[in-house]
């Protein structure tokens, strides 16, 4: 069986000035994998993700995502990922429904799916009689699940979740990933990134930057193999400390 | 001898009508490392600030060596050092300056208690002339830890130090606190991950404002109340989905390459779950008799 590619990084290159944050990075994500992506604070994680994204130009190297060229087509790639983020996923402002409205609307959704879908969603996460209920309002699980609900709403080909679980208590956390592991299995491909090692080894694969570079990129069990670990904090430790730059 | 002393302590916010605080009592020995562990939303910060003599609770009583944490709030506030969980410290003052800053407000020098944070200064020391707002995260950390630490207090509160923070620089962090705690400064840190309680002398385990359990790490884990079994497969999305559909399981979460499994029998019969694994398609299963951890005893106590 050969899988297909959903995202392809060659030679990777991203500087400011004389600081490289992405240091030749090269590596393929496939499609319904759950791919996590770690590293230590300022290893030029969120660099690497917000061009992915769409949202930054590399300086050099050939990139494609879901099949479109980071440099030419990034509103194609906006239209075909999700993203969530721990520090910001939805108004509170707003309710659920006008949330999951104003989301789905601005991927071209039509009201009438909207309002198909969003009655499935709800019932999905129980959460029918939340519909009408300002976001400020609910428990911060809720809003987690919630938000990861919505990016993945539009079905996007990708969701990037940059730490969706920082701060969650345990159970939460847990029905979290029984959400990713869900939508990995209908076919959307999870590119996630955490603190948490225990959730690492929820990843397919796994790749660790260093310094602007990955230094590795396996399989949980490969790494651990590798660096003759009993678990990925220990992998990550053992990688982390070689570092040069003093956070 | 208690020296942080918490009794019975409420607190609410009127305008979104939350609970943020139920009934918290608890006490502090000297020199001791004492955990607050829960999730965002927890009450974590409200007892903080309580604590530091920022808010007044609807009712209860706080008091450190003695002082009264809303009469003596000025005795208070020169017995402790506080780290906030967000980084407050003067982002447009150089490091040095916001050292220099906070040891003139406490009528101190940096000289004059240089030997209490030089082990943890002295990593920062070659960046004195840099702008705090332009410091790493884990650089903040530092130098927000030698800020509080510059006036020698008695008491040190640390709220949600590490959160956000990555696991060599949550190792370190730890590192420094064990060097502090040696020199008898007792130290109240709070924190939403679960594995660093085990670094801690005892720990409340808090959620919805409420104190779950106080007790040592050890006792914790040695209350956990029914045998506890790490199971894996070649799927663990399927293993999850097979054990859950048992009418026997209590609960089934994962953890890592395992799946931690209960069930509602005292003893769980490990050669029927064997035979049903094997009965669902599942490889390479393993089903291990394991020690809970601190995380497992918190989500028992959820429950």
């Amino acid at each position: 069986m050969t899988r297909e590619k959903i995202i392809t990084v060659e030679n990777m290159y991203k500087r400011f000035g004389s600081f490289v944050a992405n240091d030749n990075l090269n590596f393929d994500v496939y499609r319904g994998e759950i791919f996590g992506f770690l590293g230590a604070n300022g290893a030029g994680k969120t660099t690497a993700m917000r061009i992915l994204c769409g949202l930054s130009k590399p300086t050099s190297g050939k990139i494609n995502v879901g099949g479109f060229d980071v440099y030419k087509h990034t509103e194609d790639i906006k239209k075909n990922i999700g993203y969530m983020c721990q520090k910001f996923s939805m108004y509170e402002d707003l309710t659920v429904f006008e949330n999951i409205r104003f989301y789905a609307g601005i991927y071209g959704l039509s009201i009438k799916e909207i309002k198909e879908r969003s009655l499935t969603l709800l019932t999905k996460l129980g959460f029918e009689k939340e519909r009408d209920t300002l976001i400020s309002s609910l428990p911060l699980g809720w809003k987690q699940k919630l938000a990861f609900s919505i990016a993945i709403f539009h079905n996007p080909k990708i969701v990037f979740l940059d730490e969706p679980t920082g701060g969650v208590d345990p159970i939460t956390r847990r029905q979290f990933w029984d959400l990713i592991y869900e939508a990995a299995h209908s076919g959307i491909t999870v590119f996630v990134t955490t603190h948490y090692m225990d959730e690492a080894e929820y990843c397919d694969r796994v790749s660790i930057m260093v310094d602007g570079r990955i230094d590795a990129l396996d399989t949980p069990i490969e790494l651990k193999k590798m660096y003759n670990a009993e678990n990925m904090d220990e992998v990550f430790l053992k990688l982390a400390r070689g570092k040069k730059n003093p956070d | 001898m208690s020296v942080v002393i918490v009794d019975k302590i409420f607190k609410s916010y009127k305008k979104n009508n939350v609970q943020a605080l139920t009934d918290i009592s608890f006490d502090v020995q000297e020199g001791e490392l004492f955990g607050i562990i829960g999730p965002d939303g927890a009450g974590k910060t409200t007892l903080f600030r309580i604590l530091t003599s920022l808010m007044i609770p609807d009712s209860g009583k706080t008091a450190m060596y003695g002082f009264d944490c809303v009469k003596d709030y000025r005795k208070i506030r020169n017995l402790i050092g506080y780290m906030p969980g967000r980084f407050s410290l003067y982002q447009d003052l150089s490091v040095e300056e916001n050292l220099t800053f906070f040891a003139t407000v406490f009528g101190t020098t940096i000289e004059e208690n240089y030997d209490l944070i030089k082990d943890i200064y002295i990593q920062i020391e070659p960046f004195k002339k840099r702008l705090a707002g332009k410091l790493s995260g884990g650089m903040k950390q530092k130098l927000a830890l030698s800020c509080a630490l510059i006036h020698k207090p008695k008491v040190l509160l640390l709220d949600e130090p590490t959160t956000g923070v990555d696991a060599v620089s949550r190792k370190e962090f730890w590192e420094m606190l064990k060097h502090l705690k040696a020199k008898d400064i007792t130290i109240l840190v709070s924190t939403p991950y679960m594995d660093e309680a085990n670094l801690c002398d005892r720990v409340a385990l808090i959620q919805n404002g409420k104190i779950m359990k106080i007790n040592t790490p050890n006792e914790i884990v040695n209350q956990f109340d029914r045998p506890l079994l790490a199971i894996r497969s070649s799927n663990i999305y399927k293993l999850m989905n097979d054990l859950r559909e048992l009418p026997e399981t209590n609960t089934v979460y994962p953890f890592g390459q395992f799946v931690h499994y209960t069930d509602i029998h005292k003893s769980p019969d490990v050669a029927s779950l064997q035979n049903f694994l094997k009965s669902k398609g599942h490889q390479n299963v393993e089903i291990n008799k394991i020690e809970p951890n601190i995380e497992d005893c918190f989500m028992a106590l959820m429950k």
